[in-house]
């Protein structure tokens, strides 16, 4: 699985962060997101993939192989 | 489970599907949806399509692509308008039936209109993407808008409107725009920015009449006798849930579709989004939550509800919004709507610093926030998940 994230498009909601604060961050002076590493492991897939279907701007996309 | 059949092909009907899927369902999974296009996100409406930074591909919520590799059988164009539960069967407006296992009504909410206001030029409402293209061929510099409606939907087009140099009046009903929804103080707060960003705005003002002369909107009255010229109107007053068609379907419907706190309505059918008042038993109150984030997870809960029941778990979230209007973006963590309390902790206009929080009998049930970190929000919201009572809520936070 490869993650991108769309900085542009994101309102900074955090449920990202809730959902796989390994993965996502937010920037402390306007909570855009901030990917923590582009291919989680396999452990954190289904929080991943959560993340990207709640994401209220459509801003988290996943390549999966 | 058979065939699951989902009423609605927005983000609440596409995260059920897409969750079906990605959980192992490999029966038949019907989407139907009143909309020609495929499934796209709204909150931007108001905003990045209508000021026009973003075109309207830029809000499709899924590619082409991934939603063929879901394998749904798609029904879009097609509005339901019956549902017999008893033969499980929905009827579609071109007199098709569909036969269902499971059922999902995940229909939405469609903007209230101004009574005798249907189909007049120049009049506007704003909840789809024909909507707001038509609202953005309108919008040049010097016209005048009148937003009837000072919700969110009419607070967004008002900070768009004004970027895009349109002369903005705002007409709300009751004394402050906002108050509804986050309380009077943090209405004014926000009214304050529309204020300084150049918005005329009424309280407590009833349109009577919408005014015309020879087919061209001219403006709009109000109760008190006064005049606001316009060349267009946009109706801002709320929206309704699409229920209509699940008339005589034997399911409770009371400004909703009403369901229990595990999205049930009836034995198989499922309320899912805009469209869905159900019981929520971290507030312990029932409710109906028309906001973004909630359709894709309750959607998310009834998917895994209908491939597990056994494991069924109550739908229990934290509501979560947002608001972008000028340079400010407000979040909310809760059910703010119902407050007895609503304290304000910081109102900085100045810095765009904001801090609210709802209080609903002895229990801290809300925040809202502009210019926070999203530490502090994520604290506040932790709170609330825990169902903290007030007093100890403000001393944590305070600590």
């Amino acid at each position: 699985m490869k993650v991108s994230v769309d900085a542009d498009k994101c309102v900074a909601a955090g449920q990202c962060v809730l959902l796989a604060p390994e993965v996502f961050d937010q920037r402390e002076e306007d909570g855009v997101v901030v990917l923590l590493g582009e291919t989680p492991g396999p452990a954190l897939h289904d929080a991943v993939r959560e993340s990207a279907m709640v994401c209220p701007a459509a801003a988290i996309h996943l390549a999966e192989s | 489970m058979n065939r699951v059949v989902i009423v609605g092909a927005s983000a609440g009907g596409l995260a059920t599907a897409e969750t079906l899927r990605r959980a192992g369902h490999t029966d038949a999974i019907t989407l139907i949806g009143d909309e020609p296009q495929l499934p796209y996100d709204r909150p931007p409406l108001s905003k990045q399509l209508l000021c026009g930074r973003w075109t309207p591909d830029r809000l499709d919520l899924r590619s082409a692509t991934d939603i063929d590799a879901l394998g749904l059988e798609l029904r879009l164009g097609a509005r339901a308008t019956e549902l017999d539960t008893a033969r499980q069967v929905v009827t579609l407006a071109d007199g098709g039936d569909v036969s269902y296992d499971a059922l999902v009504v995940a229909t939405g909410a469609r903007a209230r209109r101004l009574p005798g206001t249907e189909g007049v030029g120049g009049v506007h409402t704003l909840r789809t993407l024909p909507d707001a293209l038509a609202l953005k061929e309108r919008l040049r510099p010097g016209r005048h808008l009148v937003i009837v409606g000072g919700g969110f939907v009419g607070a967004e087009v008002a900070a768009t409107a004004r970027a895009l140099g349109v002369q903005v009046t705002l007409l709300e009903s009751g004394p402050v725009p906002l108050a509804l929804a986050i309380g009077e103080e943090a209405g004014r707060f926000m009214t304050r920015l529309h204020h300084e960003h150049g918005v005329t705005i009424h309280a407590g003002a009833a349109v009577t009449e919408i005014l015309r002369t020879g087919g061209e909107l001219t403006g709009v009255r109000l109760a008190d006798g006064t005049v606001v010229l316009a060349d267009d109107v946009l109706v801002a007053i709320g929206s309704a849930p699409n229920t209509e068609w699940l008339a005589g379907s034997g399911l409770t419907v009371h400004n909703g579709l009403v369901c229990d706190e595990y999205c049930t309505a009836a034995p198989g059918v499922y309320g899912v989004g805009d469209v869905a008042r159900w019981h929520n038993p971290l507030f312990g109150t029932a409710m109906r939550v028309e906001h973004r984030t909630n359709a894709a997870e309750q959607g998310m809960a009834v998917a895994r509800t209908l491939l597990d029941p056994e494991a069924r778990k109550p739908f229990a979230p934290v509501p979560y919004f947002w608001s972008d209007q000028y340079d400010t973006k407000l979040q909310a963590y809760g059910h703010l709507g119902d407050h007895d309390e609503a304290l304000v902790l910081d109102a900085d206009p100045a810095s765009r610093k904001l801090l609210v929080a709802y209080r609903k009998a002895d229990r801290l049930v809300g925040v809202l926030a502009a210019g926070k970190s999203p530490k502090l929000l994520r604290a506040w919201r932790a709170l609330i998940a825990a169902r903290s009572p007030w007093t100890t809520a403000l001393t944590t936070t305070a600590a």
